[in-house]
């Protein structure tokens, strides 16, 4: 024994230090990375957000004239709470949906119908979102129409359900996991002291697993926050407040999407949509402390 | 557990499968999008052509006719967009940028500085941009004032009676209006046409991402109005006829009346190329100017120069 760990012993210490230098600069690197990505988004947007724009009327007015010959007014307001309205839309839809799916993967499946469950849910996350925007733009524009009335189903609705159907996977893997994660012992105690089913759920299960079915809520409201391409396509990208789930918005990322393709490098307009991307990941930066702050709190009590 | 995997293995293979066929559909229904001619030669010098939404398809009809013309040469189309192809050309990285509109000072000024070439411009043919309405829309001609009304920024005509008609397919009545991202050639053209270079347009249009999709979508939506290139036209929509004012004639959008220019709503198509063309790129734009390359223009629905 002692021989075999002299033997490596001469070899070890150079291998193990390449592979600690490796693993430690993979760690490094996403730092750097993000960092990295900030400080390029910055320095692009900087010299508008400092120099011109008016901070003030670019967060709530809602006229977006960014290519107007002789008054061009950049509010993104309408954008802002396009975002956030059909973030919180897909949310109220996922969430339910996602929970619900997670808990029956994890608790009443057999195993069986558990490994196809699984991997539906994994090819479900595998659809690219320009397919889902596809979709909204054919499928569930249609369905819209016929079956709300609707003008145009080209909504906020549609767009909130391809978020809503692009979200769950990542909500029910992420519960699932979380689920799973409760020890048996909890369950055994809870059916010993003459618990139903549902009672261990509700009881015992959902407050052991709080914390990663937050994360797990948290994660899909990202995905939602971000998601482009299928916002694009299925929201009918108009600058407007929305009033219900049937008026059509424009989200911030879709409208950079839609510009950046074709605008002068430089230009103020550039600027102004990097300066969107500065609020974006102001955005995403306060989601990701409020959720911390949450599973702190929840620790803590 | 051997079956269950063999049941995992084999989910996995039907719903690849599935996915499979699924693709080979898209592709036999889009087989013209993409690059044309990219693969497969590697003898063929490249010409790369970017830019114009609304003239890619006809870039496209271009580069795979000129293949079989050509056996020195392979042309690769991309749109995304004139601002796409002008940036590329800025940067120099394509040899001719499609543009539905005339290249900007600044834009030529920051080619001049990157790449010590000035683009040259080549009008290659028209475009007329029809306005459309869903088929059943008992609508069939349009003023550019009443245009300007429905589009321009606080305009006041806003449901389809004040047009003196009952669209009774739109039970709302309230028009919408379908229109293009705020950057793209055709946005632009159509602002000035209706409006000038004084008003903007109305916010609430849906800002559809391509010429293909406002048509698409007005094809579905009764109470749908909307502008695109004429040659984009389907079974689903309606083209109206136009007039200046509502004192003059109205105008179908089409080859004659363009040709004629008659017809309001027409714009030239450019093509860029970085300094003079040379060698194969200029073998090619002459190309595009004879007779088989204007025969083309005619085809995919646009206005060929020579009859002008």
């Amino acid at each position: 024994m002692n021989n075999q760990k002299n033997k490596t012993g001469k070899k070890a210490p150079f291998l193990e230090t390449l592979i600690e230098s490796f693993i430690r600069l993979c760690g490094i690197s996403s730092i750097i990375f993000v960092f990295g990505i900030f400080f390029f988004v910055f320095k692009e947007g900087a010299g508008f957000l400092f120099g011109g724009l008016d901070i003030w009327e670019f967060l709530t007015s809602e006229e977006w004239y960014p290519t107007s010959l002789n008054n061009k007014r950049y509010g993104t307001f309408a954008l802002i709470l396009g975002t956030f309205s059909v973030t919180a839309l897909a949310m109220l839809i996922a969430v339910p949906f996602g929970l619900g799916a997670a808990i029956f993967v994890s608790e009443f499946c057999s195993p069986k119908l558990r490994e196809t469950f699984k991997i539906v849910i994994e090819l479900l996350a595998a659809i690219p979102s320009v397919v889902w925007g596809f979709i909204g733009l054919t499928v569930m524009n249609q369905l819209i129409i016929a079956v709300f009335n609707a003008p145009i189903g080209l909504t906020m609705l549609n767009g909130g359900i391809m978020l809503a159907l692009m979200s769950v996977p990542i909500i029910v893997s992420i519960a699932e996991d979380a689920l799973k994660a409760v020890p048996d012992s909890y369950r055994e105690a809870a059916e010993a002291l003459g618990a139903t089913r549902w009672q261990v759920i509700y009881r015992v299960l959902l407050p052991a697993a709080k914390n990663g079915l937050l994360a797990a809520v948290l994660l899909g409201a990202a995905r939602s926050i971000g998601e482009t391409m299928a916002v694009l396509m299925a929201t009918g990208h108009s600058v407007n407040i929305p009033s219900g789930p049937l008026s059509w918005i424009r989200t911030l990322t879709a409208t950079i999407a839609a510009e950046l393709g074709e605008v002068a490098q430089g230009d103020e307009h550039y600027q102004v949509l990097f300066i969107i991307g500065i609020l974006l990941f102001t955005i995403t930066f306060v989601v990701n402390l409020i959720a911390d702050l949450v599973i702190k709190g929840i620790r803590q009590s | 557990m051997t079956v269950d995997k063999w049941i995992r293995e084999g989910y996995v293979l039907v719903l690849y499968i599935v996915m499979l066929s699924c693709c080979l559909c898209f592709n036999s229904c889009s087989s013209n999008s993409g690059t044309a001619n990219g693969s497969s030669n590697a003898k063929r010098a490249i010409i790369k052509n970017k830019g114009s939404d609304t003239m890619v398809n006809l870039a496209q009809a271009w580069a795979e006719v000129y293949y079989g013309v050509s056996d020195t040469v392979s042309v690769e189309v991309s749109g995304g967009g004139s601002g796409t192809g002008v940036a590329a050309l800025i940067k120099g990285t394509v040899d001719i940028a499609n543009c539905s509109r005339q290249v900007k000072d600044k834009e030529k000024q920051q080619a001049m500085e990157n790449t010590g070439k000035e683009p040259i411009e080549f009008i290659v043919g028209y475009d007329a941009l029809a306005v459309y309405v869903h088929k059943e829309n008992p609508l069939d001609k349009i003023t550019i004032p009443q245009l300007a009304e429905i589009y321009g920024e606080e305009g006041n005509i806003t449901k389809w009676d004040q047009l003196g008609i009952a669209n009774s397919g739109c039970r709302s009545d309230k028009i919408i209006r379908i229109s293009r991202q705020s950057n793209s050639g055709t946005y632009f053209y159509f602002r000035e046409a209706l409006l000038g270079k004084e008003r903007d347009f109305e916010l609430g249009s849906l800002d559809l991402h391509g010429s293909k999709d406002v048509v698409e979508v007005i094809g579905r939506t009764h109470c749908a109005i909307g502008y695109s290139g004429m040659g984009y036209a389907t079974d689903h929509v309606k083209m109206l006829e136009v007039a200046i004012t509502s004192d003059e004639p109205y105008y179908a959008p089409n080859l004659e009346n363009v040709i004629a220019k008659t017809y309001p709503i027409a714009r030239p198509l450019y093509m860029y190329s970085l300094g003079e063309p040379t060698g194969e790129a200029k073998a090619y734009l002459d190309w595009i100017f004879s007779a088989e390359g204007q025969k083309i223009v005619e085809e995919l629905g646009f206005v060929p120069l020579e009859s002008n």
